[in-house]
């Protein structure tokens, strides 16, 4: 029997497992739309295709599954562009599909028309344009095939409205053959083998843990690979969740906001395993002093991350999958040695413990005004350990990450590599569609929340109870902490002069809100919200110059921390 | 530092911009650029000039390699392979300097392709440097256009791409 493309996509989807997708109608998907209401697929409709996207996005971080976001043409496709460009730098599997004009009509400036594959190219893995109905269902095929495999990332596919409207006789391809695409699965034995070696001489390891331990669902092996060799752990922003915080091991962040610690670690170390990171500028800070004394094994399944920004001693291309289990054996085969490597490894930890005891992660806790790392670690207190923190972008983002204690993988939902305003709210929705019955969070602050607001509308519609964190400075805060550190204190444009009621907008869309403006209120808002059925945005008016620190100037070493303002 | 790639991808509906976007958004050089079908019709290859040092030509290749519609990157950095470029040049001939186009045309063993009385056009091939010098030789005479193929490159040895490693 013969199908049309429209049905022939969501048939496609059905068979890829997806059962829920996130999207905004327009003409040229409305063929899409009218099949949907035939599909057991769900579709929730968000209030912009950004949001659409994001919430994609975060529905694929937490599950693991590719998600799946649609648009219409022209407007509704260029919306999607800075949620495409967020989950690429974080490597997100994902396929968005942007309805297109008909292909006669392609080139000609025809209404709601523009070059989604010319604009997507840049920030997508692959992206398709589909001329001919015959080929939508191994398109499609091969979209998800890319987007989950090797280092994942988001596939577009721009699908013309008279290919929706053509038909064929429907197949889905079982396999999928592309001779320009070999994701390397498994790790070259001998750079393991010398990978082996190097850990059981180093005396002062550090493992270095980025998002790839997350996309690979790693935790478990990492962890038995990191009590092995006992060696101290480190993570980006991306691998946060993957090892869990209050392990003794654990070292926190890295970087730009990471602990003294982490950083002096790997300053000090003499030998680096970056584990699925990219050594990002944000985590290295000037090259030329990272790790100056340490060897770097660097695992990565993307070749082009490995010697991309800093020398390499031992590149191993590989999904950490394989090289986890594999090189835990390998160090594990000689007991005697291990042994030997881990007492000699004691006075490293000991230094790392003297570190630790030098310049914990602290605030000053004041009877006035609420601290906004203060309302993190109550939130850290008072929720479920499986409980999904998505954030936004900005200081909040980065109290986050350094006070609340993340012990379980897949729960820090956060736009790392793009660092995109407006993330958070979408994200949370979509992590809450995916684990309905979870606790689900946006951290949020008053900037970023503006971003995306109108989701609320979303979440009350789908009675999708996610709990908002506005830590309200009214500031764009981080600008504005640069703009007190290195500009003079010159706070251009970043004040939010007008000052929001964010209790009365959570009521106009139908949610809750609630207010602490006072230290003793913050435990009993979170209780509150927590108990409350349903979305309700939680105000935390914070005091308004706090800090993030410790701090790497842009452009210093890891060693040039600004530990106190 | 100059390098000549081949590149090998997919006969498919933009690949070029895949390919020629890559080198621009990652700030790579492309000095020049040739692409055709190849034997085998679903494959068109690339010859690409960059200038890079070492590091840079490694990312190139890596990236090159990470798009979905490139199956083969050759790099012939140490490889022996013969280039050759393509030249056709429209040149001054006014009365005086018609037979001294001619002379250097035969030197370079280039052919007449088209011919006016003010204008010889001259079509040649060879090495860049050979393309170079004959260019330099016709520039007194009056160089009214020029056009380069840019190289293309050719691996030496018996064996093809295919099975090349
Ligand atoms: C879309 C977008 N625009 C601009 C920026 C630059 N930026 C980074 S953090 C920040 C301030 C965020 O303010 P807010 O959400 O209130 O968070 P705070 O830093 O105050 O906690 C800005 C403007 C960005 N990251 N994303
Ligand atoms: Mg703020």
């Amino acid at each position: 029997m013969k199908k049309t493309g429209s049905q022939i996509l969501l048939e496609c989807l059905r068979l890829e497992g997806v059962d829920t997708v996130f999207g905004y109608p327009g003409g040229t998907v409305i063929n899409i739309y009218d099949d949907l209401m035939d599909s057991p697929i769900k579709h929730i409709l968000n209030r912009h295709e950004q949001a659409a996207v994001h919430a994609a996005d975060a529905y694929a971080r937490v599950s693991g599954k590719v998600g799946v976001a649609i648009a219409t043409s022209g407007p509704g496709a260029t919306n999607t562009v800075t949620g495409i460009a967020t989950a690429y730098m974080d490597s997100i599997p994902m396929v968005i599909i942007s309805g297109q004009v008909p292909t006669p009509l392609i080139g000609n400036d025809a209404f709601q028309e523009a070059d989604m594959i010319g604009i997507t190219r840049p920030i997508t893995k692959h992206n398709y344009l589909v001329r001919d109905v015959k080929d939508l269902a191994r398109i499609v095929k091969q979209a998800f095939y890319i987007a989950r495999t090797g280092r994942p990332g988001p596939v577009l596919i721009d699908l013309p409205k008279d290919v929706q409207m053509d038909s064929t006789t429907f197949e889905y391809p079982e396999t999928v053959e592309l001779r320009g695409y070999k994701p390397t699965v498994a790790a070259n034995p001998r750079q393991l083998e010398k990978a082996a070696k190097m850990i059981l001489a180093a005396r002062k390891p550090v493992v270095y843990v980025g998002g790839g331990a997350t996309l690979s669902d790693m935790s478990d092996e990492l962890l038995k690979f990191v009590e092995a060799i006992q060696a101290p752990v480190t993570t980006t922003l991306m691998g946060m969740a993957s090892f869990p915080k209050t392990h003794p091991l654990s070292m926190g962040m890295l970087g730009m906001h990471g602990t003294f610690y982490a950083n002096m670690a790997v300053t000090n170390s003499d030998l680096l395993i970056a584990l699925g990171a990219r050594f990002d500028d944000r985590v290295t800070g000037k090259i030329a002093t990272f790790a100056p004394h340490a060897k770097i094994i660097h695992v990565d399944v993307d070749p082009t991350s490995i010697k991309k920004n800093v020398r390499v001693d031992l590149p191993v291309v590989g999904m950490l999958e394989d090289v986890l289990p594999r090189l835990t054996e390998k160090v594990q085969r000689d007991q005697g040695e291990l042994k030997d490597t881990v007492e000699a490894t004691q006075p490293w930890r000991d230094q790392i413990v003297e570190w630790k005891e030098q310049h914990p992660m602290s605030y000053k806790q004041t009877k006035s005004t609420i601290k906004p790392q203060y309302v993190i670690e109550k939130l850290r207190e008072l929720t479920e350990d499986d409980a999904i923190i998505a954030t936004e972008v900005g200081q909040h983002q980065m109290w986050t990450a350094q006070f609340f204690d993340f012990s379980q993988p897949r729960t820090f939902v956060t736009s790392g590599g793009l660092g995109t305003m407006g993330f958070g709210l979408p994200a949370a929705l979509g992590a809450q569609a995916a684990f309905p019955e979870r606790q689900v969070i946006d951290i949020s602050g008053d900037g970023s929340f503006q971003m995306n607001s109108q989701e609320l509308a979303t979440l009350v519609q789908y009675r999708l109870p996610v709990k908002i964190v506005i830590l309200n400075n009214n500031f764009l805060g981080m600008v504005r902490q640069w703009q007190q550190l290195f500009f003079d204190k010159r706070y251009s444009q970043t004040c939010m002069e007008l000052p929001i009621d964010f209790v009365k907008l959570a009521e106009a869309y139908g949610a809750t809100g609630l207010r602490a403006t006072k230290v003793e209120e913050v435990g009993d808002v979170i209780k509150k919200a927590l108990e409350t059925p349903g979305p309700v945005i939680m105000e935390f008016k914070v005091s308004r110059e706090e800090n993030v620190l410790p701090m790497v100037p842009a452009g210093a070493g890891l060693n040039e921390m600004v530990l106190a303002s | 530092m100059k390098h000549t790639i081949s590149v090998l991808v997919e006969n498919e509906f933009g690949v070029l911009p895949r390919v020629s976007g890559l080198f621009s958004g990652r700030g790579f050089n492309i000095d020049s650029l040739s692409v055709a079908p190849t034997l085998d019709e679903s494959i068109s290859r690339m010859t690409i000039v960059t200038t890079g040092d070492d590091r840079i030509l490694e990312q190139i290749t890596k990236q090159l390699n990470k798009l979905i519609d490139v199956i083969k990157v050759i790099d012939f950095t140490d490889q022996d392979f013969v280039e050759r470029e393509m030249l056709m040049v429209k040149v001054t001939a006014e009365a005086e300097t018609r037979a001294e186009v001619l002379r250097i045309a035969d030197i370079f063993r280039a052919n007449v392709v088209d011919v006016t009385p003010k204008s010889y056009s001259l079509e040649a091939t060879g090495t860049p440097q050979k393309i170079n010098a004959l260019i330099e030789l016709l520039r007194p005479l009056g160089l009214k256009e020029v056009v380069r193929s840019g190289p293309i490159v050719l691996g030496r040895g018996a064996k093809g791409w295919k099975n090349s490693e």
